[in-house]
């Protein structure tokens, strides 16, 4: 196992420099997941307009992989239909755990494959996107 | 003590991971286990497995007293006044939710009050949540010092008369605070209340009197101490548990049974129902064998020894922030690098050959007094070194070094 293969440049980059990190108005669908095993806690906000995510924005606490994770989705989930956004979710599940799954709709995201060698590091990876699941649901 | 000669009967350790000689400092969460407790359990199985208190059988004898020589061994071992105020549970949980579903909920009504500290693991917090829920009692914290330390004036004024149970960690797990037990049960009884130790970090590491602490009740893990996974043990004050109803029902713990009304067997088995944890208990007696042949003074020492020598090397690291008291810890600390979080952190040690605990060690209460969301920590057993020690120091320094250079 080698450190490089998980902590790659756009991993550190989405870490140290969060994209959407903040909040949302009050009438944004708004979700709050732990990880109950680690700690980890995000708050993740949803414009949606038309059934279409306008905008994500995300606060919380948490290691390099999972805030870089959600960084990462904000920005993937941006103009998708919700329909769109859970596929995405359904399909980050799969690529996490190493499934044989393109990620072309956002290749920031690529960047995490390296995480399917650190099990114990999956759940890390999925807490963001679990809450963009839970948020899909709360608006449809 | 000859560290070299214990660590050959732990073939565990003498492995490669990912690529390095394994260093196991986890053992806060779970210890290793010597050939002699693993040989124990394989030669129960091979030889004298059978059903106890029931068979007619000679294999059915032997398990029999395999499993009570076990019991007594954990009497002798925290010196307890009589076997039958040893209990087999799963673990320390289990222990703790048979004083607090039978005893707790008996005795504690509207007003009443339970007495804990904030640095208590789960599985000493939960158990009184859900009493206090179910009987109107309240629950009350002595306060901690800065260093997480507690003050016996504190707990003097924390505890009332209105307390009817103080249930209080010996040793934390995270803190690595030794807390003064005795001298809280001495208070808790002059208001009547009872007094239950949960004594999961201190019995691998110690040497405990549970007539001299004068506790109640005293709950630990096996697992912890060298032993398998799935056996503990809750001791109680007989007159205490004779008054308990049994929390399981079933076999084994039952003295006639009709078919609208039970009764149940003599202390200890009202409280094992079922078939009990049998080879467990016949590791864990090998296990406290194992560890009173080295002696728990001489344990307690070197992991005194150790653990100075790890806070000395791990306060030379910059920007390291060690949690707890700097002196009379036990053999743990636990710890943050600035800017970089406990999970990679771990990682990057793991990828060394090092094992740590990351995460919020089942004490969330205590991670918010801290004011952090987690915490690293490296715990420290009788198969731990100096060299150990270094390995982990210096893997650190290769995590700050590679987080600085990632992050930029």
């Amino acid at each position: 196992m080698q450190l490089d293969d998980l902590y790659r440049r756009v991993i550190m980059d989405h870490y140290k420099n969060p994209r959407n990190r903040g909040t949302l108005e009050e009438d944004a669908v708004t979700v709050n997941l732990n990880n109950p095993t680690c700690g980890d806690r995000i708050q993740l906000q949803l414009q949606v307009e038309d059934g279409v995510v306008k905008q994500a924005k995300f606060t919380g606490e948490g290691c390099s992989i999972s805030m870089s994770s959600a960084s990462m989705m904000t920005e993937a989930v941006k103009d998708r239909t919700l329909a769109e956004a859970l596929a995405m979710a359904e399909k980050f599940s799969a690529f996490i755990k190493g499934e044989d799954v393109e990620f072309d709709e956002n290749e920031d995201i690529e960047a995490l494959s390296g995480v399917s060698k650190f099990p114990a590091r999956i759940k890390c990876a999925t807490l963001a996107w679990n809450a963009l699941r839970k948020g899909v649901e709360q608006q449809s | 003590m000859n560290i070299e000669a214990i660590r050959e009967q732990f073939p565990i350790l003498h492995q490669d991971i990912n690529g390095h000689r394994l260093v196991y400092l986890d053992s806060a969460a779970s210890s290793q286990k010597p050939r002699s407790v693993i040989d124990a359990v394989t030669r129960y199985y091979e030889l004298d497995n059978a059903n106890v208190h029931r068979g007619v059988h000679t294999l059915g004898s032997r398990a029999t007293d395999a499993y009570e020589g076990a019991r007594e061994k954990v009497r002798a071992f925290i010196n307890a006044a009589s076997a039958q105020e040893i209990i087999f549970t799963r673990g320390t949980t289990t222990a703790l939710n048979i004083v607090a579903s039978s005893y707790a909920r008996e005795v504690c009504g509207e007003g009443d009050e339970i007495v804990l500290t904030p640095m208590e693991h789960h599985s000493n917090l939960i158990p009184w949540q859900q009493v206090a829920k179910a009987t109107g009692a309240t629950l009350k914290y002595i306060p901690l010092q800065p260093d997480g330390s507690i003050r016996i004036e504190d707990a003097e004024a924390t505890i009332t008369d209105r307390t009817k149970i103080v249930s209080v960690v010996y040793v934390s797990n995270v803190l690595g605070v030794v807390n003064p037990v005795k001298e809280i049960a001495a208070i808790a009884h002059k208001h009547g209340a009872k007094m239950v130790v949960d004594g999961a970090q201190s019995t691998p590491h110690k040497r405990v009197d549970v007539r001299d602490l004068d506790c109640d009740f005293y709950a630990f893990s096996g697992h912890k101490m060298c032993a398998p996974t799935g056996i503990g043990a809750l001791y109680g004050k007989k007159e205490l548990l004779e008054r308990m109803e049994p929390v399981e029902f079933g076999g084994e713990m039952i003295d006639h049974v009709d078919l609208y009304e039970s009764t149940w067997k003599e202390l200890p088995y009202k409280f094992e129902g079922g078939t009990p944890i049998i080879a467990g208990a016949v590791g864990l007696g090998a296990a406290i064998d194992f560890l009173q042949e080295i002696g728990m003074d001489e344990i307690e020492r070197h992991e005194h020894a150790l653990t100075a020598y790890a806070y000395k090397r791990m306060s030379e690291i910059d920007g390291l922030t060690i949690y707890g008291p700097a002196h009379d810890r036990a053999g743990l600390i636990t710890f943050n690098l600035d800017d970089v979080h406990p999970h990679d952190v771990a990682t990057v040690l793991d990828t060394r050959g090092i094992a740590i605990r990351a995460g919020h060690h089942c004490a969330q209460p205590l991670m918010r007094w801290l004011n952090v969301s987690a915490t690293a920590r490296a715990s420290f057993y009788i198969y731990n070194t100096e060299e150990d020690v270094e390995r982990l120091v210096d893997a650190l320094g290769h995590a700050k070094e590679f987080f600085g250079y990632a992050i930029g």
